[in-house]
C-alpha cells in the first residue's frame, strides 16, 4: 500500500553505472525518499531526455537484466519496508511475458508499476493480470489529457496517478511551467487517487512549488541520475546533500 | 473498473493483435488529432483533387509499369514487370507519402514537418515537400548515417530542410525515429511527425499504406491492360513495408501471391540482418505491436543491410498481420544476391535499381525460372540506384 502525502519520490536507473551500487544508492534514497522509483533499463527510451538516456545505456553496458532488478528490490527489502515502484518501458515485460513479470515483481517486493508506453487503452490485459497479483497500477496524466480520460486513468490506477508536469521529455528544467501547477489543480478536483508530478524537477524549491499548488507527492529522476553520472559508483555523498535539500522543503 | 474494462473494449483499429497505439500519454491527443483530421479529408474531394494535382504535375504520376523483356527472357521463365517507382521524383515512392501527408498538415494547420530518415530516401522526399508546400522542415537522422550518406545530407539542406544529427543509441534510423518523436512530444501543437514507412502508432501505418497503395490500384490498371489479367505473383522488398504495402494492398483479397523480401544482410544466421519478419519477435516498440528484432530481455538489436532502407529492427503490423494470417510470404535475400541483382537488372535493362529494390528484383530472379513462361511477376521497383553508386562500387571492388 502506497500512502502519499507531502511525498518524496526519488527515481534512479537500475544498473546505472552497475547492479551493485544500485542496492548502495537505495539505501541512500530510502534515508530521505517516501517512495523509491526504479527504471529498468530499455535501448530505446523514447520518453526520456540526455541524462536518463545514458543512464540507460550504462546500465544496459554493465549486463543488467530484469531479473538482477528483481534481485535487488529483493535485497532491499531486508533493510527497508518502503514502498518500491518499477518504471519501465512495455518491451521487456511483454517479451518476457505480462503475467511472469507481475507474479515475479510482485514476489521480490515490488508495490506498483509505471509503464511509460502503456496508455490506458492497450491496458486491458495488464490491468487483468494486476489485479490478480494485487500489483498497484500507476499509469500518467498530461497537460494536454482532458477530463474524461483523467478519470479514466484514474480508475486504472491503483496506487497513484503520474502527471507529467510539462510538453517534452524527463530532464531537469530551471522552473516549474504554468502548465504544471493548472494540471496539478484540475487533477486534484478530478482524481480518487493521490498524484504525483514528475518531469523538470530538480531544485528543492521546485518541490515546494509543487507540494503547496497541491500535489501529494513529487518525483525527481534527473537531477539524481545526473549525480550518479558524474560520480559513479561513490555517488552516494553526493546524493545525500541532494537529498536533503529536496526533503527541506517537506519536513 | 469493469466501466473502465468495458470501454478499452472498444478497441483501436489494429491488424488482428498488430498496431496499435503504445505512446506516451502526452502523444495520445494529437494522435487523435491526426486520425480525426485524416478520416474528416481522405475521401473529401478537394483533398483528392488537390493530391492528384500534385502527384500527376509535380511527382511523375502514373508511373510505368514495364515488361522487362530482357530480364524475362535471359532467366527463361515468368514474364517480369516493372513498376517504375524509380521514375518518380527523387528517385522513390517514398514521394507518394510525403506529399499526402503534408497536404494533410496544411490541413490541420501545422506550420513545420519533421521526420526521421536513415539513408536519406525520406528525408529527401520530405524535405522535397517541405520546400513545395512553404513548412520549415527538421529531419532526424542517426549521426552514423549522416556521416555515410554525404550527398543526401547535402540535397537535404539545399531544399531548405535543417538535417540534426542524433548521437544516441545505435545513431541509426531506429535512434532518429526515438528522437523525432521526443521532438513531437514538445512541439505537436504546430508541427506534424511526418512518418516514412507504414510504421508507428495508429493511425501512422494505415496513413502511409493509403497514400502508397495508387502503386497497386496503377498496376491492377495497367497489367489488366496489357495481359488481360491480373498477375500471378507480386514481389516488393521490406524494411519499414511502405513500397510493399502499397502495391500488395489493392491485391490482398485477390488471388496473387504476395511477396515481401527482407534484408539477409550476410545471412540470417549471422546475426548481422535486418529481416524481422523472417526472425524477429513479437514486440513493442515505436508506438505498434509488431514483429522485432530483439533479445530475450526484449531489448532492440542493431541491424545490418548493404541497403540503408531496410536497415530497421521492426516492420510495419500489417505485414505482421498478412504473415501470420499466411496473406503474404515473407522471404530474405543477402547482401550479395541483391548485388548480383543490382549488376544484372544494369546490364540486362539499363535501369540501376535501389538497393533495397534489387532485393526484390533477386527473388524474382529466383523465382522466375521455376514459372511457366506465361505467368507473371510484378516487382515493385521502388526506387532508382544512384543514390547507392558509392556502395556498390566499393563491395564490387
Amino acid at each position: 500500500m502506497i500512502v502519499l502525502e507531502r511525498s518524496l519520490i526519488t527515481f534512479i536507473t537500475a544498473g546505472d553505472p552497475n547492479i551493485d551500487s544500485t542496492l548502495n544508492f537505495m539505501l541512500t534514497l530510502s534515508k530521505y525518499a517516501d517512495v523509491i522509483e526504479l527504471g529498468i533499463p530499455f535501448s530505446d527510451p523514447m520518453a526520456d531526455g540526455k541524462v536518463i538516456q545514458k543512464a540507460n545505456y550504462r546500465a544496459l553496458k554493465s549486463g543488467t537484466k530484469i531479473k538482477d532488478v528483481f534481485k535487488v528490490v529483493e535485497n532491499f527489502r531486508d533493510y527497508s519496508k518502503i514502498p518500491v515502484v518499477l518504471m519501465s518501458y512495455y518491451n521487456p515485460i511483454y517479451r518476457k511475458g505480462v503475467e511472469r513479470f507481475v507474479e515475479d515483481a510482485k514476489s521480490s517486493g515490488v508495490d506498483a508499476l509505471i509503464i511509460v508506453d502503456l496508455p490506458i487503452d492497450e491496458a486491458k490485459d495488464y490491468l487483468k493480470i494486476c489485479e490478480k497479483f494485487e500489483m498497484g497500477t500507476v499509469f500518467l496524466a498530461a497537460p494536454n489529457t482532458d477530463e474524461k480520460r483523467l478519470k479514466l486513468i484514474d480508475s486504472a490506477s491503483s496506487a497513484f496517478v503520474y502527471l507529467v508536469s510539462l510538453y517534452g521529455t524527463t530532464g531537469a528544467r530551471d522552473k516549474i511551467s504554468e502548465t504544471a501547477i493548472s494540471l496539478i489543480k484540475r487533477a486534484k478536483g478530478v482524481c480518487k487517487n493521490p498524484v504525483a508530478v514528475g518531469f523538470g524537477v530538480s531544485k528543492g524549491e521546485h518541490v515546494m512549488e509543487l507540494i503547496e499548488a497541491g500535489a501529494d507527492g513529487v518525483v525527481v529522476g534527473s537531477a539524481l541520475v545526473e549525480i550518479i553520472e558524474k560520480y559513479g559508483e561513490k555517488a552516494t555523498i553526493q546524493l545525500e546533500s541532494k537529498l536533503k535539500e529536496l526533503k527541506k522543503p517537506l519536513l | 473498473m469493469l466501466k473502465l474494462l468495458r470501454w478499452l473494449c472498444g478497441d483501436l483499429m489494429k491488424f488482428g493483435e498488430f498496431g496499435g497505439r503504445y505512446v506516451p500519454e502526452l502523444l495520445i491527443p494529437p494522435l487523435e488529432e491526426l486520425e480525426n483530421a485524416y478520416n474528416e479529408i481522405k475521401d473529401d474531394e478537394s483533398f483528392i483533387e488537390k493530391l492528384n494535382y500534385y502527384l500527376e504535375k509535380y511527382a511523375g504520376r502514373p508511373t510505368p509499369l514495364y515488361f522487362a523483356e530482357n530480364l524475362s527472357k535471359k532467366i527463361g521463365g515468368a514474364k517480369i514487370y516493372l513498376k517504375r517507382e524509380d521514375l518518380l521524383h527523387g528517385g522513390a515512392h517514398k514521394i507518394n507519402n510525403t506529399i499526402g501527408q503534408a497536404l494533410l498538415a496544411k490541413y490541420m494547420g501545422k506550420s513545420r514537418l519533421i521526420a526521421e530518415t536513415g539513408a536519406g530516401q525520406h528525408g529527401v522526399a520530405t524535405a522535397i515537400a517541405g520546400a513545395l508546400f512553404g513548412m520549415k522542415t527538421d529531419i532526424y537522422m542517426g549521426s552514423e548515417d549522416v556521416e555515410r550518406q554525404k550527398m543526401n545530407v547535402f540535397r537535404m539542406k539545399l531544399l531548405g530542410a535543417d538535417v540534426i544529427a542524433v548521437d544516441s543509441g545505435s545513431k541509426t534510423l531506429k535512434d532518429a525515429i526515438n528522437e523525432a518523436l521526443r521532438d513531437w512530444v514538445s512541439s505537436f501543437e504546430y508541427t506534424h511527425y511526418l512518418i516514412g514507412s507504414c510504421v508507428g502508432p495508429h493511425p501512422y501505418p494505415t496513413i502511409v499504406r493509403d497514400f502508397q497503395s495508387v502503386i497497386g490500384r496503377e498496376v491492377k490498371e495497367q497489367i489488366v491492360e496489357m495481359e488481360g489479367d491480373l498477375p500471378d505473383c507480386i514481389i516488393a522488398c521490406v524494411g519499414g513495408g511502405s513500397n510493399a504495402i502499397g502495391i500488395f494492398h489493392p491485391f490482398i483479397e485477390e488471388d496473387v501471391r504476395l511477396i515481401g523480401v527482407e534484408a539477409a544482410g550476410k545471412g540470417i544466421e549471422s546475426g548481422k540482418h535486418s529481416a524481422s519478419l523472417n526472425a524477429g519477435e513479437k514486440g513493442v516498440l515505436h508506438g505498434m505491436l509488431s514483429y522485432f528484432l530483439q533479445n530475450e530481455e526484449g531489448q532492440i538489436l542493431s541491424t545490418h543491410s548493404i541497403a540503408a532502407g531496410l536497415d530497421y529492427p521492426g516492420v510495419g503490423p500489417e505485414h505482421a498481420y498478412l504473415k501470420d494470417t499466411k496473406k503474404a510470404e515473407y522471404v530474405a535475400v543477402t547482401d550479395d544476391e541483391a548485388l548480383k541483382a543490382f549488376v544484372e537488372l544494369s546490364k540486362s535493362e539499363g535501369i540501376l535499381p535501389a538497393l533495397e529494390s534489387a532485393h526484390a528484383i533477386a527473388y524474382a530472379i529466383k523465382i522466375a525460372n521455376e514459372m511457366e513462361r506465361d505467368q507473371i511477376i510484378v516487382v515493385n521497383l521502388s526506387g532508382r540506384g544512384d543514390k547507392d553508386l558509392q556502395i556498390v562500387m566499393e563491395a564490387l571492388k
